[in-house]
């Protein structure tokens, strides 16, 4: 009994220091959720942090105003098309691709692969200006079409790398009793390789539907009209300050889902980003 | 097949091009599952990253295309004013975050394997990575980096222990109301005129704000003169329409809390009270002779008006411990991975063998756990080489010149007013060469493990 109370005061300190981290790392958001329920002339004048003396000055009207805000409401539906696009197209594609490169044999077959890890690292930027040029040529430009295939063909390097791995695991001999049932090519992939491969298309699919739902840059180079809530976001933010409570819920609603699907699928979360980083 | 022809028959006609529609048939298969990936890389990364190549040698701004201008763009890179401070800060941010996220990571990493809720503690600093970079940095604008003590969280701490340390005076704005009393804030004020006991001092200080007059001061008056001693007020000479300067008026509030001193001919204080709700105070018993009433510096000590962290100076390091709170759960928890896959047995062994637990973490652990710490060190390269969405939302516009960084730059001189494109991309590509030798290690990584 001694021992254990002895143990526990010698790590008293680490409690203690992990406890002030945990909260500093809680603060700033619970700080704009809180800013997101206070009216704004409160907020002029008080920090937020003095609500908690008075509970009551929290008000739900940001919210109600936001959400009869045609312009917020159908830029978070343009969110939700392209995170969802920009999932389910690269997934299916990249998975097409990891198969081929871990299960079929055709010349240059390294070679490719190689060439597939090499354009994991190219920064979007450099495909920026000539997208640019081509959506318009093409008479796309602004739409939710070219932001998702955007988000795909630079979702696919990471996509295929993950995939391919993971199927390379699956089994040799799954897939030749297959083959020798004559099963065709397609029919394994789709009845044998994906519902194998369901755990790695998980976690990518919650990488690339947050990647799709928190991006910036590509929407506000592509999109005029078509303006995600980030991009409706970053244009109020002119007058930072004068309409923050239209910036802070706004905010607020654009993080509530990527966290709803970071706590419901946190496993398939972390598993991913460990088979994506840790090789 | 070759086993079953004994006879001299001649090969049938129909074997080898049935053998080679098979292989053709599987080629066109393997075909059909790669060609999507390839349509896609190859129009949306490999086409438009050889323009993007190509197109920096040209002067290609605002629609005008001026033709071949060898390393034009690229000179100019290293000399606008604008770039050069974008390559400092990515510098900067190149040099400091991949180091530190890592070292926190691994800290956060061992920590947490020694409390029973590691669990809660990695969400907790886990839940940042699903935010955008962009919200996130909103996040610390609004609620972090205000720069009123009032409304900004991490000004409001310092504020919270420099008024322990330092106190801000009552009246940090006071100003004389007439020409009574002489002085300034920065020295204390002090009643022009000499009194002696029996005497009545009027302090009459205008430039007051409404919000900083204390709550429980009340109408002032002007005190009783009292034998052998000396009494007064201080107060907030202003009513509303002015008021006549230096006398006590109806709606003028007395100040309470102000420290007044009783100083000699020589200067020095001799006695010192605090005034009361309707602004008087008094001294008994004062020996005679004359004196000079006056009010510290220290009442008149400025507020702190908080640190400008969205300041031109401090935007950087602001972005980077914003970066650095999104980023260190991703190392945290890699890291921790790697070190539930070293073997216990390692360390207990070593802890037999009487190592110190320092020693053991820096002569086994970090030894051990290197591989993965190269991982979490290169991605963080990689993703701080492109930052760009967090100093579009914590910077304000008029500093965003001087937080810019390589990314931002490529945005804003290819797609607003500027449209260079030709500089645009040659800062692309520059950003690519950055990450070429990267590029070239993963290859390495690659070709060693098959």
């Amino acid at each position: 009994m001694s021992a254990r109370i002895l143990r526990f005061l010698a790590r008293a300190p680490i409690h203690a220091i992990l406890v002030v981290v945990g909260l500093f790392w809680l603060v700033p958001t619970i700080g704009l959720f809180i800013i997101s329920m206070m009216d704004p002339a409160d907020l002029a004048s008080n920090g937020w942090w003095t609500v908690f003396l008075e509970p009551s000055r929290l008000t739900f009207e940001n919210y109600s105003a936001l959400f009869d805000n045609t312009a917020i409401t159908s830029s978070l539906w343009t969110t939700l098309w392209i995170a969802i696009g920009g999932t389910a197209l690269p997934i299916f594609i990249a998975a097409l691709a990891g198969y081929a490169f871990a299960w079929l044999e055709f010349p240059g077959r390294d070679w490719l692969f190689v060439l597939v890890i090499a354009l994991l690292v190219v920064p979007l930027q450099m495909a920026l200006i000539p997208m640019f040029d081509l959506y318009n040529t093409f008479g796309i430009f602004d739409t939710v079409v070219s932001i998702v295939l955007f988000h795909t063909a630079f979702g696919l390097p990471f996509a295929i790398f993950l995939l391919r791995n993971f199927f390379i695991g699956i089994p040799k001999e799954l897939l030749e009793a297959a083959r020798i049932d004559g099963a065709s090519e397609i029919r394994i992939f789709l009845r044998l390789i994906l519902p194998l491969g369901l755990p790695a298309i998980a976690s990518l699919a919650i990488f690339q539907f947050l990647w799709a739902w928190n991006d910036l840059l590509v929407a506000l180079t592509f999109g005029r009209e078509t303006q995600p809530i980030t991009v409706a976001i970053f244009s109020q933010l002119r007058q930072f300050g004068a309409n923050l409570e239209l910036i802070a819920p706004a905010s607020f609603v654009s993080l509530a889902i990527p966290l709803i699907v970071f706590f419901a699928f946190q496993r398939y979360f972390v598993q991913g980003l460990l088979a994506g980083s840790v090789k | 097949m070759s086993g079953q022809s004994i006879t001299a028959e001649p090969p049938t006609a129909g074997a080898p091009p049935e053998r080679e529609a098979g292989a053709w048939r599987r080629h066109a298969v393997t075909l059909g599952f790669l060609a999507p990936a390839a349509f896609f890389l190859g129009l949306w990364v490999i086409y438009p990253a050889a323009r993007t190549v190509v197109r920096s040698f040209f002067d290609d701004a605002g629609a005008q295309f001026d033709g071949f201008v060898w390393f034009d763009n690229y000179t100019r890179l290293f000399s606008d004013d604008t770039t050069v401070t974008a390559i400092k800060n990515n510098a900067i941010w190149v040099g400091v975050v991949p180091a530190l996220v890592t070292a926190i990571g691994l800290i956060f990493a061992v920590m947490t394997e020694r409390v029973s809720w590691s669990v809660a503690f990695k969400t907790v600093v886990f839940m940042p990575m699903a935010i955008s970079l962009f919200a996130a940095g909103v996040i610390w604008r609004a609620a972090m980096y205000q720069q009123e003590p009032d409304r900004g969280a991490v000004n409001a701490v310092i504020a919270g222990v420099k008024d322990a340390i330092d106190p801000a005076g009552v009246l940090s704005q006071a100003q004389p109301s007439s020409e009574a009393i002489e002085g300034s804030p920065e020295g204390g004020l002090t009643l022009t005129e000499a009194i002696g006991p029996g005497d009545t001092a009027l302090l009459g200080l205008t430039g007051i704000r409404g919000e900083e007059v204390p709550a429980d001061s009340v109408q002032a008056v002007v005190p009783e003169p009292l034998d052998g001693g000396i009494t007064g007020v201080v107060w907030r000479d202003f009513s509303p329409g002015g008021g006549t300067p230096g006398e006590v008026e109806q709606e003028e509030v007395g100040l309470p809390g102000v420290t007044v001193e009783l100083r000699d001919a020589g200067g020095g204080a001799v006695d010192s009270t605090t005034t009361e709700a309707d602004g008087t105070f008094a001294f008994e018993e004062v020996e005679s002779g004359e004196y000079r009433v006056a009010i510290g510096p220290d009442t008149f000590a400025a507020g702190f008006d908080g640190v400008a962290w969205l300041g031109p100076e401090l935007i950087t390091l602001s972005m980077i411990v914003a970066y650095i709170w999104i980023w260190a759960g991703f190392s945290m928890v890699v890291i921790a991975a790697g070190l539930a896959a070293i073997s216990r047995e390692v360390l207990e062994a070593a802890r037999t063998d009487g190592a110190t637990e320092w020693q053991v973490f820096r002569r086994i652990t970090v030894p051990l756990l290197a591989p993965v710490l190269t991982v979490v060190f290169i991605t963080m390269l990689i993703n701080v080489l492109k930052v760009f969405d967090i100093v579009l939302s914590v910077a304000p516009g008029s500093v965003q010149d001087d937080g810019t960084v390589i990314a931002l730059e490529m945005w804003r001189e290819s797609f607003t007013a500027a449209r260079n494109y030709g500089f645009g991309s040659a800062i692309a590509v520059f950003l690519f060469v950055l990450v070429i030798p990267i590029l070239l290690l993963n290859i390495r990584r690659f070709r060693r493990e098959t």
